[in-house]
This record gives C-alpha cells, structure tokens and sequence, in this order.
C-alpha cells in the first residue's frame, strides 16, 4: 500500500507492508532514526512521538493508519541551526540523560505536556504521572523531572 | 517483535465496517492500544484487519436526554478531559485517569477498552457501577446488552463474530450521587491488581462494581442493599469482598472498597 506522511513537516511517500509498524516506517524510511524502539508494545515509552501535538506510542499503530496524517518526531525539537530547545538543554543541564536510548520518547512526552499547558503552572505531581508512561533505566528519574520542572518555568 | 502479515481496509462507513467484519477470520481494530500488542506479539494473527479509525460516525461523546452516549470511537482522552462528564460521570473521569498513560489515552479508546475485555481494565468496571448499556450492530441488526450480559470472561465478550460494539450509554446521572474510583497496581498507569467503582446516593442508590474480584467486572449487589440498609462502611466493604477466593485480592477489595465508601459517604 502506498502511504504518504507528513513527519516534521516534510512529506514521505512509500509503499509499505500493512503490518509495517509506524515506528519503523520513522526509522527506517524516513530515516529518522532519533525515535528509538524498546520494547515494542508499548510498555517502555522509547517510541513515543506526537501525532497532532498528541504523545502517542509509534509501535502501536500501523503505518497505513498514519496515512494523511502529521507525525513530529524529536529530531524537530532542536533550531535549524541544531540548537536545542529550552527543554532538550534542561536535559542537558540537570543531567536528565545517561545512555540516551529512553531520551526521545521523554523529550516529546514532556513537549507535549508543556504545549499543552503552556502558560499555567505545573506541579511536579503532574509532571510525575505524564511521565509515568516513559521508562529510563539509567537516571532514576530525579534528573528528568527537574529538567522539565525548569522547562516548565522558563 | 513484527506483525505476522494481514490484509488491511480502512472502510469510511459503519455500514462498510459491518459488511468486512462479515468475513472469516477479520478482527476490529479501533485504538489498537492492545491489539496491535498482540499482532507484535503472535498471540493475534487475523487474516484481515479493519480499521475503524476513518468511520467518523463512530467517533462521537454527547449527551442525549440526559444519557451520555460514547460512540465506538471515542478516544479516552478526549472522555478523561470532558467538562461534561467531570460534571455528570465524574466516575468515568476518575476511572480513566488511571488507563494506561497520556499516550495510551491519545490513541485508546472506550469503546476498545469494553470489546477487549480485560479483566484488569477499568472503565468496564466503572460502567457496571454505572449501568451502562451496550448497543452492539451488526449486518442483522442491532441489540442492545448490560455489563452483566456483555462481559463474559476473560478477554471475552458476548460480541458474536461480525458485530461491532457501537454505543456505550450511560443512564443520566443518580441525583445527589457521590463516587469514587479507587484502585491497586504496582505502579501508577500498570495493570490494576484490585479496584473499586462506587456510586452512592444516602437512602435512594447504592451500586458497588469491583476490579479484581473475578475475571468480569462484579457487581456486590448484597453490599449494595446492606449499605442502603445503613450498614457501615467497613461492614459493606467486608460484605462486598466476601467471596473473592484470593486472600491478598480479598483484603485488597475490602480496603479499598471501605476507603471508597468512606469517602462517597462522608
């Protein structure tokens, strides 16, 4: 089946199995290989990219189901220049990554949540349970949840 | 790991879905926040799939007549953030609270979460507190089944082959009711191990609905009728998880289902 989708505003038109997952149709025909793939039925969180500003688990919907559609995928977080956001340098700055495979679904987790919430205060019990879908094996966490507390009050 | 290979439409119409979902071996696919887990897995493989996802005329939360109609394809993201059912259903809005995650929610639907039938899922638990009823469709009609007639057992429904669950209604809110959703799992968003559903209006409705009790979502229809016989909470609570065979869910139901009457009843 042929299908055309829109990740991070540029069009990619291919023809796909129907059984072609859309986490693979990101990493291995857009090539955007930012999105990482853990487990595989979304339980870890690694794939979670936003389908109309939504967080969503890449690995559970079929790439023919996303035809039409427009996906953003952490690779659009950062500048032109590859600056990065104010919530990808909050990673930065309270060390809220160690090995980096759980980093993407975390940053478009959090992204999500702060556009979304743009503009109003949030609580660090808020922030905890949206993350809560996102797991990290390295950092315990305390880290990631200070990034986007400070992200969230920049 | 992958998908074992299926054939794929994506029909427009409810008529459409009905006539693929006909055929041998095709299996519904609406949220697919736990059926494609299973094709990644093996554990499902159907010849075909059929993508409910572009019949729009599924996709609808309303109120009608006072009843709050949820069509097949309403997201549980959109019922978690509904004005209206905070003010009307506010137990739907605790109980969904606790499906799976943000993400989960975005794509998962209510109607996907009642035709799965997962003994540890909570919204059927909630809409058995609630009485809701389920209109299932198909080429031969239509019928119209409760939570006790629908939900059968494990991952299984009374959904023959070729229907299609099209409509959950939720009967008009209980004047003067209080509810609470309260549940047990290992971590926030995981599979709930044990949890209470409770509608309580002093004097005029009791309706107690547990997670965890059997593989169905059960109503404690004599804790019911003690509570509005004004037995205490802790007495209810006891009643209610009386027959649970499991000791650890047993003592689970009977705190949680006290904490939940406390607070509906305070």
């Amino acid at each position: 089946m042929t299908v055309r989708i829109e990740i991070n505003g540029r069009v990619y038109e291919g023809e796909v199995e129907p059984r072609t997952l859309l986490s693979d149709f990101i990493r291995h025909r857009a090539g955007l290989t930012g999105t990482h793939v853990g487990c595989e039925h979304g339980v870890c969180g690694a794939c979670t990219v936003q389908l109309d500003g939504e967080p969503m688990r890449s690995c559970l919907m079929l790439a023919v189901q996303a035809d039409g559609l427009s996906v953003r995928t952490v690779e659009d977080l950062a500048g032109p220049g590859g600056e990065l956001s104010p919530l990808q340098q909050a990673f930065t700055d309270h060390h809220a990554l160690q090995c980096g495979f759980c980093t993407a679904g975390f940053l478009m987790t959090a992204d999500a949540l702060l556009r979304r919430r743009r503009a109003e205060p949030i609580g660090e019990a808020e922030i905890r349970e949206e993350l809560a879908g996102n797991l990290c094996r390295c950092t315990g966490y305390e880290g990631i949840v200070a990034a986007v507390r400070a992200a969230a009050a920049h | 790991m992958k998908p074992a290979p299926f054939r794929y439409e994506a029909p427009r119409s409810l008529p459409d879905a009905l006539a693929l979902l006909d055929g041998e071996d095709a299996r519904a696919l609406a949220g697919g926040q736990s059926l494609v887990p299973m094709l990644n897995f093996r554990l499902a493989w159907p010849e075909l799939i059929v993508d409910l996802n572009q019949v729009s005329e599924l996709a609808y939360l309303q109120v009608c007549d006072g009843a709050l109609r949820i069509g097949a394809l309403a997201r549980q993201a959109t019922l978690h953030r509904s004005d209206v059912v905070a003010a009307g259903w506010p137990l739907l809005t605790a109980a969904v609270a606790h499906v799976g995650h943000a993400a989960i929610r975005t794509r998962g639907t209510v109607g996907g979460s009642v035709a799965h039938a997962d003994p540890a899922a909570e919204l059927p638990v909630a809409l058995t507190a609630l009485d809701a009823r389920f209109h299932l469709r198909s080429r031969d009609g239509e019928r119209t089944l409760s939570a006790a007639e629908l939900f059968q057992g494990a991952l299984t429904t009374a959904l023959a082959p070729g229907e299609l669950l099209r409509e959950i209604e939720v009967p008009a809110p209980v004047p003067g009711a209080r509810t609470a959703f309260l549940e047990q799992a290992r971590t926030h968003g995981d599979f709930a191990v044990a949890g209470v559903a409770a509608l309580v209006a002093p004097g005029a409705h009791a309706a107690i609905a547990l997670l965890g009790a059997a593989a169905v979502p059960v109503r404690a229809v004599a804790a019911e009728r003690a509570l509005l016989d004004g037995a205490s909470a802790g007495e209810v609570a006891r009643l209610a998880a009386a027959d649970v065979p499991d000791h650890y869910r047993r003592a689970l139901l009977t705190t949680l289902t006290e904490r939940a009457l406390e607070r509906v009843m305070a």
